[in-house]
């Protein structure tokens, strides 16, 4: 297969040559954080909007409001079961939305949340749930302002879903986005990969297994203020939640331009992580993370970035993995444990258990 | 010990590699038959470490690349019927039959869930009486003794709300049926590890023998795939062409009689098309007769199915190794990983899935690695 | 196809009139059917598919294997490394170092 790399016709710009066509319905994988969710967004959402404030794709949006830079963004909650090891849907509801602010380098100050209930469902669990809520956003340093409350009719909903909305201030000098990406930058994650997907998986119906393993689910915008307190200049921030690792390093060198190369084995796999996707035949790189971010640092800053990160709880495991390079712009590269390469490409949705 | 990380070491995939290169003196064609290999040799980047000249084909051990269309096609009627709970394994959920997939009949209001095992599936059975759950009996030598196990237990267990719809292959007639094709290019193959741990190797010398062609028995870590590699390019070197079993911790010579058992009663052989390939004699399995009330073909009688498959599409000439992905006129056209043509490009290890991918790469940047041990700044 | 994963088994119990077994797959425990491998005791190895153990991991065969992966590297390095030999005379190098650079 020496000549898979040969030359070829331009294909460079394959990347959407039929965008929704092919599925004239909603189906699973336009949630997924991955190339059809990417799609809905771009051909679907973005061009009934309209407006400018949407082109950056970020995690949250950053605007100017008042002579200040406010970032907002919001998120909706929808994981089955509502309470896993390690936290329930309260803590990602929170965490979640923090963190896509934090992803811009605000700082988180307010939240709405919104609780779409199921006729029927307990109000011990609703209680639980909201109990969650308030704990998670005390932790994190913000205040829950407004909320909302529906109900819909029994068997049109999980129980409890939940929509979360948040606002920030960016501080001054800060400009942190996807595009900032550049060849030199290195690539730093904050900690083991894969745990939050796993313990959601561990308690699936139809998937169950006994795992030693919690969600990561945590807030990040405290590590983010330390990481800036050792520089501005940080490139580029990303949570990678649905899509893992590889969904985020791939919207980064896409909005970028740039090239990513990956080294593998400095990806930190938690040993449980690897033996689940081992017998799902699912790869960690695309995992889902709710207490993980991944930055793109100027090569001057990183080792004092990365300092800074060590020293933070929610940081301690953080890690170099790669780097940001000139060659394969828009397209992810990882060298294997064994010395070859493989391309790490988009997720199209969700990732599935295999048994080939 | 994990029996895993021991055989992805680096260093001794090295010890592997340098054997590998001092043997080779000339071009060879290596088909690993099995999907799951394929996989493990696009995980790894191990095509890229090979001595230049030494291919290696993707063959059709990939139940996704080679369910047939009309299978697919009943599936899909079946698992849009009200009360059916449609269960499958995941790589099933994305596989194109005419006209959608079973992610489209899922949006669509069908019941469709994703399982790890058959044995979930009656499960799902047991607890919903009510409800008519079918399992995509898909896979090979491998898979077979488990979707046996689900039905035999449907019927000792009287779970009658329990079906299977089978589509199973067996890979020594594939074998056979591609060292039949008169523009066959493989060598030697590199046989399916896990098909072996269940039929054992005594399939395989007759076919040795009979196409003068080396098989290895070949497991599914770096080192496995390696050590496969370098026994086959060995034997082709010294022109012999021997059944090696480089995977003996989990092959034995008579593989488990106990599931071969199962399979005897559960299963008959019979005919079976390969998608892309045609109808390959005596490669399938059905159930037997005596398990009919559990065979979801019988119990859904599915009639007035009109495949139609692209007529663009070249998979079956590249599952058989005789072009190569981007020979086909729709590759990159018509047919891209997110409008399939055929199986090939719907995994994402699937040959003409993984070929387009590379393409990205462009022809500046022939080898990324180059660009790999300066990544390593700080840390 | 065939991604089957081998794992340890840690308990053994009847259910339904099957013996199934816990295996960890190193932090990850999951239910296996044992009904094709009768004799499979706490402790053993297996090579699990889909919720069913296929075969005993040959434990004893794993090691050998390993073994004859280590002296390739010492055979080479006890009468030379012809590939070494002949990438010098060629101004090659060796593929790991090519990939590596």
């Amino acid at each position: 297969m020496a000549d898979l790399v040969d030359p070829a016709p331009d294909l460079s710009r394959w990347s959407c040559p039929l965008p929704l066509r092919d599925h004239p319905v909603v189906v699973m994988g336009h949630g997924g954080g991955g190339a059809l969710s990417a799609e809905l967004v771009q051909h679907l959402f973005a061009p009934a909007y309209g407006g400018p404030e949407m082109a950056a794709l970020g995690d949250s949006a950053v605007l100017p409001l008042g002579g200040a830079r406010i970032a907002f963004s919001t998120d909706s909650y929808v994981v089955r079961p509502l309470f896993f090891p390690g936290g329930s849907i309260g803590d990602l509801a929170v965490n979640g939305t923090v963190n896509d602010l934090a992803m811009s380098g605000a700082v988180p100050a307010y939240l709405s949340c919104a609780f779409i209930l199921e006729e029927g469902t307990e109000l011990a669990s609703v209680g639980r749930v909201a109990q969650a809520v308030g704990a998670a956003a005390r932790a994190a340093g913000v205040a829950v302002a407004t909320g909302d409350t529906k109900v819909v009719d029994a068997g049109h909903g999980d129980g409890v879903y939940l929509n979360t909305a948040g606002i920030g201030l960016v501080p001054q000098g800060v400009d942190i986005r996807p595009q900032r990406a550049a060849p030199g930058d290195v690539v730093i994650v904050s900690g083991p990969i894969g745990l939050h997907g796993v313990a959601i998986m561990s308690v699936r119906e139809g998937l169950e297994f006994g795992a030693e393993v919690e969600s990561d689910t945590a807030p990040l915008a405290g590590l983010v203020q330390a990481m800036l307190a050792v520089t501005p200049q940080l490139h580029a921030l990303r949570d990678p939640t649905r899509g893992g690792l590889a969904a985020s390093l791939n919207e980064i060198a896409a909005a970028s331009g740039t090239g990513v190369v990956l080294d593998e084995r400095r990806v930190p796999v938690p040993e449980p992580v690897a033996a689940a996707c081992g017998f799902l035949g699912l790869d960690p790189l695309y995992v889902a993370n709710e207490g993980r971010l991944v930055a793109f640092v100027p090569r001057e800053h990183a080792e004092a970035v990365l300092d800074a990160m060590r020293a933070h709880p929610h940081g301690r495991g953080a890690a170099v993995v790669g780097e940001c390079v000139a060659d394969h712009p828009g397209l992810v590269v990882a060298r294997t444990g064994l010395g070859g390469t493989r391309i790490v490409d988009l997720p199209l949705g969700e990732q599935l258990p295999r048994i080939c | 010990m994990r029996y895993v990380e021991e055989f992805n070491n680096p260093e001794l995939a090295r010890r592997l590699l340098d054997d590998i290169h001092a043997t080779v003196t000339r071009p060879w064609a290596l088909m690993e038959v099995c999907g799951g290999q394929t996989h493990s040799i696009i995980r790894h980047g191990i095509d890229q470490l090979l001595p230049e000249g030494v291919e290696l084909i993707h063959g059709p051990g990939c139940p996704v690349c080679v369910t047939p269309l009309e299978m697919i096609d009943k599936a899909l009627e079946i698992a849009s019927r009200p009360g059916v709970v449609f269960c499958s394994f995941g790589d099933m959920l994305r596989v194109p039959g005419t006209d959608r997939d079973l992610f489209r009949v899922k949006g669509e209001g069908g019941d469709v869930r994703v399982v790890y095992s058959p044995l979930d599936a009656l499960a799902i059975a047991r607890r919903h009486p009510d409800r008519e759950v079918v399992f995509f009996g898909v896979g090979f030598e491998t898979t077979a003794p488990a979707n046996a196990m689900a039905v035999h237990e449907a019927r000792r267990l009287g779970v009658r709300n329990f079906s299977l719809l089978v589509s199973h292959v067996r890979v020594p007639p594939a074998i056979e049926a591609i060292m039949r094709s008169p523009d066959c290019r493989v060598q030697a193959f590199l046989a399916a590890g896990h098909v072996c741990s269940v039929m054992g190797t005594a399939e395989y010398p007759e076919l040795a023998e009979r196409y003068r062609v080396p098989i290895v028995v070949t497991g599914f870590e770096p080192l496995d795939i390696l050590e496969g590699i370098r026994r086959t390019v060995r034997q082709l070197e010294r022109g012999e062409h021997r059944v090696e079993n480089a995977y003996p911790r989990a092959v034995q010579e008579g593989g488990n009689p106990a599931a071969l058992r199962m399979l005897e009663e559960v299963f008959t052989v019979g005919d079976r098309a390969w998608r892309g390939i045609g109808v390959i004699p005596r490669s399938g399995w059905r159930l037997s007769d005596a398990y009919r009330d559990h065979d979801a073909e019988h119990r859904f009688s599915v009639s007035g199915i009109t495949t139609r498959e692209s007529g663009l599409c070249r998979s079956g000439e590249v599952l058989q190794g005789l072009i190569k992905p981007h020979e086909c006129a729709a590759f990159g056209r018509e047919c891209t990983p997110r409008t399939p043509l055929g199986a090939t490009m719907v995994s994402s290890e699937g040959a003409c899935a993984a070929y387009h991918l590379y393409r990205r790469l462009g022809t500046e940047t022939p080898a990324p690695a180059r660009t790999t041990e300066e990544a390593t700044p700080v840390g | 196809m065939c991604l089957a994963v081998p794992g340890k088994v840690v308990d053994i119990q009847e259910r339904d009139g099957t013996r199934m077994a816990q295996v960890d797959f190193g932090g990850v425990v999951k239910d296996v059917c044992l009904a094709y491998l009768p004799d499979i005791e706490v402790g053993d190895y297996a090579v699990v598919h889909v919720g069913f153990a296929l075969q005993r991991l040959d434990e004893e065969s794993a090691r050998s294997t390993l073994e004859l992966f280590e002296q390739l590297g010492v055979l080479e390095e006890e009468f030379g490394d012809a590939w070494g030999r002949a990438a010098a005379e060629a101004g090659a190098v060796r593929p790991v170092e090519e990939a590596a650079r």
